[in-house]
């Protein structure tokens, strides 16, 4: 593949999906990292947990992906520095939106998923484009797979539609066991059909009591 | 003699060669409430006499975690060191962000003093007020620095700054040399017992000390920089009194024998 000369960015591939629930958040992505039609590694994690009840899964240049999560990790040590505790969700996902937009004319080449409880115990995902803009929702899927991952999101996790009036609360009813069995599903069928998502899975668990990690294999041609 | 000339601008020195501006701020040290720490092989115990402005402020923040492995006790004009104490969280971070390691407690000790030095040589600039002991774990083991406005530093296996200090220090120098080889709970007890010293006949309790460590357990496990909470350290001073009451065989020379001024508290037996 011959890009412009100062291209300076690559895309390593990868899929991420988040979910929350009435008191849970599953944030989960695979772990092969690829350029071109080559595999870098079958073992890289794409998850970062900046604090105990805040997860970000990214997908896309591993470089900028490192930096900004170094980036953040670091920003959270100092509000909790400053503030004697640990950040909430909403709060770094305000932080994550202005990291992206400070770089508005060099992007982060990031996409990026936020995964957490909020303040009240409730689940909340943030999705993201690259420069910044963020919604919080019910759930999201981002990266190379995504397009084949979130239509079956949107069928399979009942949440109540964003677009209805007055706004309901979009976390999926579902238990946390059945999100995480259908987490395992559609990653094994985008899998299937996107080559640059494969290998193993990483599924991060938060709920009240903690943090959880889970890994499953996937298919790796 | 030549005392008040000199002393203007931190930029003079005097016919003897002593920059009197520093020495001032080092007297600002002595007047702040006590800070005592001390460290072993692998821990180190900051503990700060609390000092509340009346009875109905609350007191002073004297201890502060500067990151896992570290965190400084103060002594002084306490807006300085808390300027200071944000200026040594951000070298930390910044020191891992780039090299993904603790940043070792000496060099932490060094950016200090080195800031602290340039302000002894700007004529638009006066000393920090602060004295701080730096207490922290590093691949080399647990280490204790004093980082005087000066901008010397030193490293310590026991230190105590600020007023009535010198109290502390006596009984510190009489048990130091065994500290290397204390176990956590000793170096505490001995921290508080270096408190008390400084707190001249007033009775110990939580709400008049911090306490905070930092250190490595014998299996390889770090115990991060954190300050031990009220209750435990109530427990642990109920638990030294109950000691106390119980008759010991020989009983130690009570050091604070030139600082007490006749008050009607019981005389605090070590």
């Amino acid at each position: 593949m011959s890009r412009r000369g100062d291209w300076v960015y690559e895309n390593n591939g990868g899929t991420c999906v988040a979910i929350a629930g009435a008191d849970y958040c599953v944030v989960a992505a695979d772990t092969r990292l690829s350029v071109g039609y080559s595999i870098l590694t079958r073992d890289h994690s794409k998850i970062c947990e900046l604090a105990d009840k805040c997860v970000l899964a990214s997908s896309g240049f591993q470089g900028d992906i490192k930096a900004l999560h170094k980036n953040l990790a670091a920003r959270e040590l100092l509000y909790q520095h400053q503030h004697n505790k640990r950040m909430s969700c909403p709060a770094m996902a305000q932080l994550l939106s202005n990291t992206l937009y400070y770089k508005r004319f060099f992007p982060y080449y990031a996409f990026n998923v936020l995964g957490g409880l909020d303040s009240e115990g409730k689940g909340c995902v943030f999705t993201y484009d690259a420069v910044g803009s963020y919604e919080r929702t019910g759930f999201s899927a981002q990266g190379t797979g995504s397009t084949l991952i979130m239509p079956v999101l949107d069928n399979q996790l009942k949440s109540p539609s964003p677009l209805l009036l007055p706004a309901r609360d979009a976390v999926t009813p579902l238990s946390e066991s059945e999100a995480v069995d259908l987490v395992k599903d559609v990653f094994a069928s985008a899998t299937e059909r996107d080559i640059y998502t494969g290998d193993k899975l990483e599924i991060v668990v938060i709920n009240k009591a903690g943090t959880k990690r889970e890994y499953i294999d996937l298919r790796k041609d | 003699m030549f005392r008040n000339q000199y002393d203007t601008d931190v930029t003079t020195w005097s016919p003897a060669g002593r920059l009197f501006q520093v020495e001032y701020a080092m007297e600002a040290v002595k007047q702040g409430s006590a800070c005592v720490g001390l460290r072993s092989r692998t821990h180190a115990v900051l503990a700060a006499a609390n000092k509340a402005a009346s009875e109905l402020s609350s007191h002073q923040r004297k201890v502060f975690r500067v990151a896992d492995h570290a965190g400084v006790a103060l002594a002084g004009l306490t807006a300085d060191g808390r300027v200071l104490s944000r200026f040594l969280r951000s070298e930390c971070i910044n020191h891992a962000f780039v090299y993904d390691a603790p940043l070792p407690v000496s060099r932490l000790a060094l950016r200090l003093a080195d800031k602290a030095q340039v302000c002894t040589q700007r004529s638009w600039k006066r000393p920090y007020g602060v004295g701080l002991l730096v207490a922290g774990l590093d691949e080399s083991g647990a280490h204790l620095y004093y980082n005087c406005p000066s901008g010397n530093y030193f490293e310590y296996q026991a230190f105590a700054i600020g007023s009535r200090s010198q109290a502390a220090k006596t009984f510190l120098e009489r048990k130091f040399k065994g500290y290397d080889d204390y176990t956590p709970d000793q170096l505490i007890r001995d921290a508080l017992s270096a408190i008390k010293e400084t707190l001249q006949g007033e009775k110990l309790t939580s709400s008049n000390c911090t306490l905070a460590i930092v250190g490595r357990k014998d299996d390889g496990t770090v115990e991060p920089f954190e300050m031990i909470d009220a209750k435990r350290v109530q427990e642990i001073i109920d638990s030294m009194e109950a000691a106390e009451e119980t008759p010991v065989a020989a009983a130690e020379p009570s050091s604070t024998q030139e600082e007490d001024k006749g008050t009607d508290a019981a005389p605090m037996d070590i």
